[in-house]
């Protein structure tokens, strides 16, 4: 059972509908208890760095995530903000991260680049992602692959091993980032048509 | 190579989808289910539904109606009509909608797109506005469904939305809307360079060229109605929408 964590933000349903389809059986809970006995979890979330962090810390999920993922080594995939709850910290707050992966999230900045200055933030629209390495959460994906982007910050991490995709915005930064157990896609494979729907079934399907 | 985005914009009237001229004249055009399940197989960008009865009836959104949209939508989708409270939009994030258009809502009570920014992030907020020409040719947000005018300039409106949170604006002109005779550039422009935020421009497309002129204007994504339902000169019924090449090349003409 794929447990998709509910804590106060984001588009819970979407994940839901496209996991099914992917033959996942999906469980929406903000329950610690039920999080506890997930066999994979799904980490979503929309909106505030801040406002994640605090709501994970006063629903007491941060404990079991944190011996769920560090402890007994459960698959998880972090979705845009769900990925960025990974790191250390955020600029967009002052709450510290789950610490996961070793970086930070910064924000798009292009005032001291006139080049891109053209540029929007948020980040909004489908892009491309350019694979690091092989990894099971990208096997078999439909040729030039692409997903659906919606976000004002982007993770830096220390180590260049933990980025699995990068994708280029004004600047090249990751995309999606994989280490042991731990998946975090920046983009939305829930809204990403067959692209999604791929990389949603390879996480359905790891074992 | 990032592209703007190409927004099929479908009306929900009682139980179809119907594509009106401006603003009135409902026509049939469909289930709005089996619509879905045709944009999934052309795989486009994003996909607008606005129910247009709601705030009318003054009744809030079908929940049953937008699940089983939803739960067929594999792309992201923008839901507007009848949402008067962030409990309304938290059901609807539930469902399976990213996000939450507000247009006569955001003009009665300003205070709920910056409640709704802040439970729900900016990104899930487009604050909509229907504008039409008034009797002295200047532009004005019009409310309930183009029916009242508000007297309220576009641009003004526009940095207000922006202020409270908004994360996406959508500019519908009622006077272009059904004719296919192309955006009201002039509109987009002065609104796209009041704000940062994205703009979507709506109402008038009648060719890919419209939507990349729009773009131009500095709409950040163009969305349409008849282009992507109609097809011929009757206004035959048949949903279509440009493949991936087709797009990137016309879109890549931007200077």
């Amino acid at each position: 059972m794929i447990v998709i964590v509910d804590y106060g933000t984001g588009n819970l349903g979407s994940i839901q509908n496209m996991g099914r389809k992917a033959g996942g059986e999906m469980l929406i809970s903000g329950d610690p208890n039920v999080i506890s006995r997930a066999d994979k979890l799904i980490l979503p979330g929309v909106g505030a760095f801040d406002v994640g962090m605090t709501n994970l810390r006063s629903r007491g999920l941060e404990g079991p995530l944190n011996d769920a993922v560090r402890n007994r080594c459960v698959p998880i995939l972090g979705i845009c903000l769900g990925v960025q709850l990974f790191t250390r910290g955020s600029e967009e707050g002052v709450e510290p991260g789950l610490g996961w992966i070793a970086g930070d999230t910064i924000r798009f900045n292009f005032d001291s680049n006139p080049e891109h200055a053209a540029l929007k933030v948020p980040h909004m629209g489908w892009d491309y992602i350019e694979p690091t390495r092989e990894d099971r959460l990208l096997k078999n994906l439909p040729p030039e692959p692409r997903f659906y982007f919606v976000h004002s910050y982007h993770l830096a991490c220390d180590d260049a091993l933990d980025v699995l995709t990068w994708t280029d915005y004004g600047l090249r930064f990751a995309s999606s980032v994989q280490r042991g157990n731990i998946w975090g896609t920046q983009f939305h494979p829930e809204k990403s048509h067959k692209f999604g729907f791929a990389l949603l079934q390879n996480f359905v399907n790891l074992v | 190579m990032f592209r703007s985005r190409a927004i099929p914009c479908l009306l929900i009237k009682g139980d179809g989808l119907v594509k009106t001229m401006e603003f009135r004249q409902p026509k049939y055009v469909g289930d709005p289910i089996n619509a879905v399940k045709l944009f999934n197989d052309l795989e486009v960008d994003e996909l607008m539904l606005l129910d247009i009865t709601a705030t009318l009836e003054n009744r809030e959104p079908d929940f049953a109606r937008v699940r089983d949209i939803a739960s067929e939508a594999f792309m992201p989708i923008s839901y507007g009509g009848g949402v008067r409270n962030i409990g309304h939009a938290r059901r609807l994030c539930h469902l399976g909608v990213e996000k939450i258009t507000v247009t006569t809502a955001a003009v009665e009570n300003p205070s709920l797109v910056s409640d709704l920014a802040r439970e729900l992030g900016s990104s899930t907020v487009i604050v909509g506005m229907d504008v039409k020409l008034d009797w002295l040719r200047r532009p004005r947000v019009f409310k309930h469904c183009g029916t009242k005018n508000t007297g309220i300039d576009p641009v003004a409106h526009a940095r207000e939305a922006e202020r409270l949170g908004a994360g996406e604006l959508l500019i519908n002109s009622i006077d272009r809307d059904g004719t296919q005779n192309g955006y009201d550039l002039d509109l987009i422009e002065k609104v796209a360079r009041a704000v940062s935020i994205p703009v979507i421009a709506c109402g008038g497309a009648g060719s890919v060229g419209d939507l990349v002129k729009a773009t131009r204007a500095g709409a950040s994504a163009a969305a349409a109605g008849s282009l992507f339902v109609f097809r011929g000169p009757h206004r035959a019924v048949l949903i279509n929408y440009p493949s991936q090449d087709e797009l990137r090349i016309a879109f890549q003409m931007i200077p």
